[in-house]
This record gives structure tokens, C-alpha cells and sequence, in this order.
């Protein structure tokens, strides 16, 4: 499949209907969600024939995106009812499977002898619930046994690749590029009709045990 | 939910030492067809609870499974493998903890494994 046919498909996915602020509920846009997913099976092999997880999947955008490139399995992973009902109509619509699982990230426990190969998410950056997207990776980085892609603010960089490298158990941690996130005005508290925020996407590869 | 998800669920409760396989109460199971990809599942063989992938399978109507693995990684095998961890459903039940009863239900295929407050 190529790229702009992965974005286009994307492009036509249903999003958050009552985005929840405090769950930091934006949609991956297709324009990031293609390119994440591309590069990940292009320049890395850590998609097509493997098993991904998908953390804080919301509506499924980077499930869908993985199922397309033909992962093996892919399982999406989130709090909220409602998104994962949404999700479910995204799978259904573009005939794809995915497995659904609603819980707190934060406090799952997976066992399974590193079933899952990879693991892609865009996780809460951590404005509303401090530390969130720390809690993500980590919790990512015990649960893959290939790699993790996942966004984050630029402004943490340096922050995100200490914490991976030392408490997080990672044997690297590279930033693959950085992107613009345009954040559409989805709230009332939001002042601006569009928001850019520099964000990283980051590829990292768990020690193995 | 598959049983290839089943198969890393466990019980998060605090204290629970138990918390693998989760036993499965099935309401409604339907069957969907995907792809065989042998070199995929041969890859599995290595990485699947097998007891807890036959308890489940049977749970779900599906008893043609050997208890043991097989050393020979025949064709016919591979397809009830296939069909086991991949082609089963359960759209409707229960997951339970063995030791606590504790029963994580399953709606619409999504399991719902949040804890209440005071099992945190």
C-alpha cells in the first residue's frame, strides 16, 4: 500500500464525538498516523506479519493504520467506552479486525511470554494528568518485545531519552523525525482556531530480558 | 475478544497472586474467518500459554485441540491453531479470576478489565 493511499483511508475515520479534555482526547490526524506507521514497517520490518498493540487507541486511528499495513494481530487498548465504540464502527467500516480492550494503561499487567512485537501509540503528553506520558512509556516499554513508536512534545526530548534509557529499560532511543501536530480548536478553553505544537516521534527498542 | 488476547490478560487486582489464565464464561461466541499464515503461528508456538489458549478454546465451544503441543508442526495442527487463536470471538461473557471470582465482563467483543477503587 502506499502512503498517500494509507493517509487517504485514514482521512475517512470517524473521531471523538464528546472529546474528553482530561483524557487529553485528540484525534491522530492522518497525515501523522500514515507517515508513524509507514516508517515503521518501511524502514523497520516492526509491522506487517507482527503482533501491535496500540495504548490509549482512542478511535483507533494507528490500529487501523497498523491492520492495513497487514499486522498479524492488532490489539487496541484504551479507557473510554465511548472510543472504543468508535473504534469498533472505524474497524467495521474499513473491514479490518482489531481486538479491543478497555482498561487503565497504567495498571495492566500483560503477561504472555512478549506476544506483542510492537507497540505505537500517541499517548497523553502529560498537560492534564501530570506524568502521563511517562506512565505510557513505561508501561509500553514492559509490554513489547521489538519496539515502541510513540509522540511526544519536542520540548521533552532530552527528559523522555534519559528516563528511557535509564529507568525504562531501553537499549535505544531515537527520535525518527519531528512533525507538526495541528490541533484543531476542539475545546471551548481553546482560545486559537488551530494549534502547532512541535512533536517528536520517537523509536525506541526494549533490552531484551 | 480472541484468544490470542485472552492469553495475556491477567488479573490486576492488588494482592491477587492467581492471576493467570482468567477462566472464561461464554454467552455468545461467533466464528470469523481470517487469513492462514503458518510461518506467523509457528512463530506463536513459542510465546502461547498452551493450556490456557485448549481451557479457552473449550470454553468457547472449541475442543479440538490437543492438550499437549505437538513436537510435529503438521498442517492439520497449525489449522486448529489458527482457528483457536484466531478465528474465535467471544462477542458476549465473562472473564473470572481464579482465586478472587472477580468476573471482568465482556460486551460488544470488548472485555472491561477497570478495577473498582478498592481493588487498586
Amino acid at each position: 500500500m502506499k502512503l498517500k493511499q494509507l493517509e487517504g483511508l485514514l482521512g475517512d475515520l470517524q473521531q471523538f464525538s464528546n472529546p474528553n479534555v482530561e483524557l487529553e482526547q485528540y484525534p491522530t490526524g492522518p497525515h501523522i498516523a500514515s507517515r508513524m506507521l509507514f516508517t515503521a514497517e518501511n524502514s523497520y520490518g516492526d509491522i506487517t506479519d507482527k503482533v501491535v498493540a496500540d495504548f490509549g487507541c482512542g478511535c483507533g486511528t494507528l490500529s487501523t493504520a497498523a491492520s492495513l499495513l497487514d499486522a498479524a494481530c492488532v490489539i487496541g487498548y484504551d479507557i473510554d467506552l465511548q472510543s472504543l465504540e468508535t473504534a469498533t464502527l472505524n474497524a467495521e467500516e474499513l473491514e479490518v479486525e482489531i481486538d479491543l480492550v478497555q482498561c487503565d494503561i497504567t495498571k495492566l499487567e500483560l503477561k504472555g511470554h512478549q506476544i506483542v512485537d510492537t507497540v505505537v501509540m500517541n499517548p497523553p503528553f502529560g498537560t492534564r494528568k501530570k506524568g502521563a506520558d511517562m506512565e505510557f512509556l513505561s508501561a509500553a516499554m514492559k509490554v513489547a518485545s521489538q519496539a515502541v513508536y510513540s509522540l511526544h512534545k519536542t520540548s521533552t526530548r532530552e527528559h523522555i531519552k534519559r528516563a528511557a534509557l535509564r529507568d525504562f529499560n531501553a537499549k535505544s532511543a531515537e527520535v525518527i523525525c519531528e512533525l507538526r501536530y495541528d490541533l484543531p480548536k476542539l475545546y471551548k478553553f481553546h482560545k486559537r482556531k488551530e494549534v502547532d505544537i512541535a512533536v517528536d516521534l520517537w523509536r525506541f527498542e526494549p533490552r531484551q530480558n | 475478544m480472541r484468544l490470542i488476547v485472552h492469553n495475556m490478560l491477567t488479573c490486576n487486582i492488588k494482592g491477587v497472586v492467581n492471576k493467570f489464565p482468567l477462566r472464561i464464561e461464554a454467552e455468545k461466541v461467533i466464528k470469523k474467518e481470517v487469513d492462514f499464515n503458518p510461518d506467523f503461528l509457528r512463530h506463536m508456538l513459542a510465546k502461547i500459554e498452551w493450556k490456557a489458549l485448549v481451557d479457552g478454546a473449550r470454553s468457547m465451544g472449541y475442543t479440538e485441540l490437543p492438550d499437549q503441543l505437538e513436537s510435529e508442526e503438521s498442517y492439520s495442527f497449525l489449522k486448529k491453531f489458527h482457528h483457536a487463536l484466531l478465528e474465535l470471538h467471544l462477542e458476549e461473557g465473562s472473564l473470572v479470576c481464579q482465586e478472587t471470582g472477580r468476573k471482568f465482563p465482556v460486551e460488544k467483543g470488548v472485555p472491561n478489565m477497570l478495577l473498582h477503587e478498592d481493588e487498586v
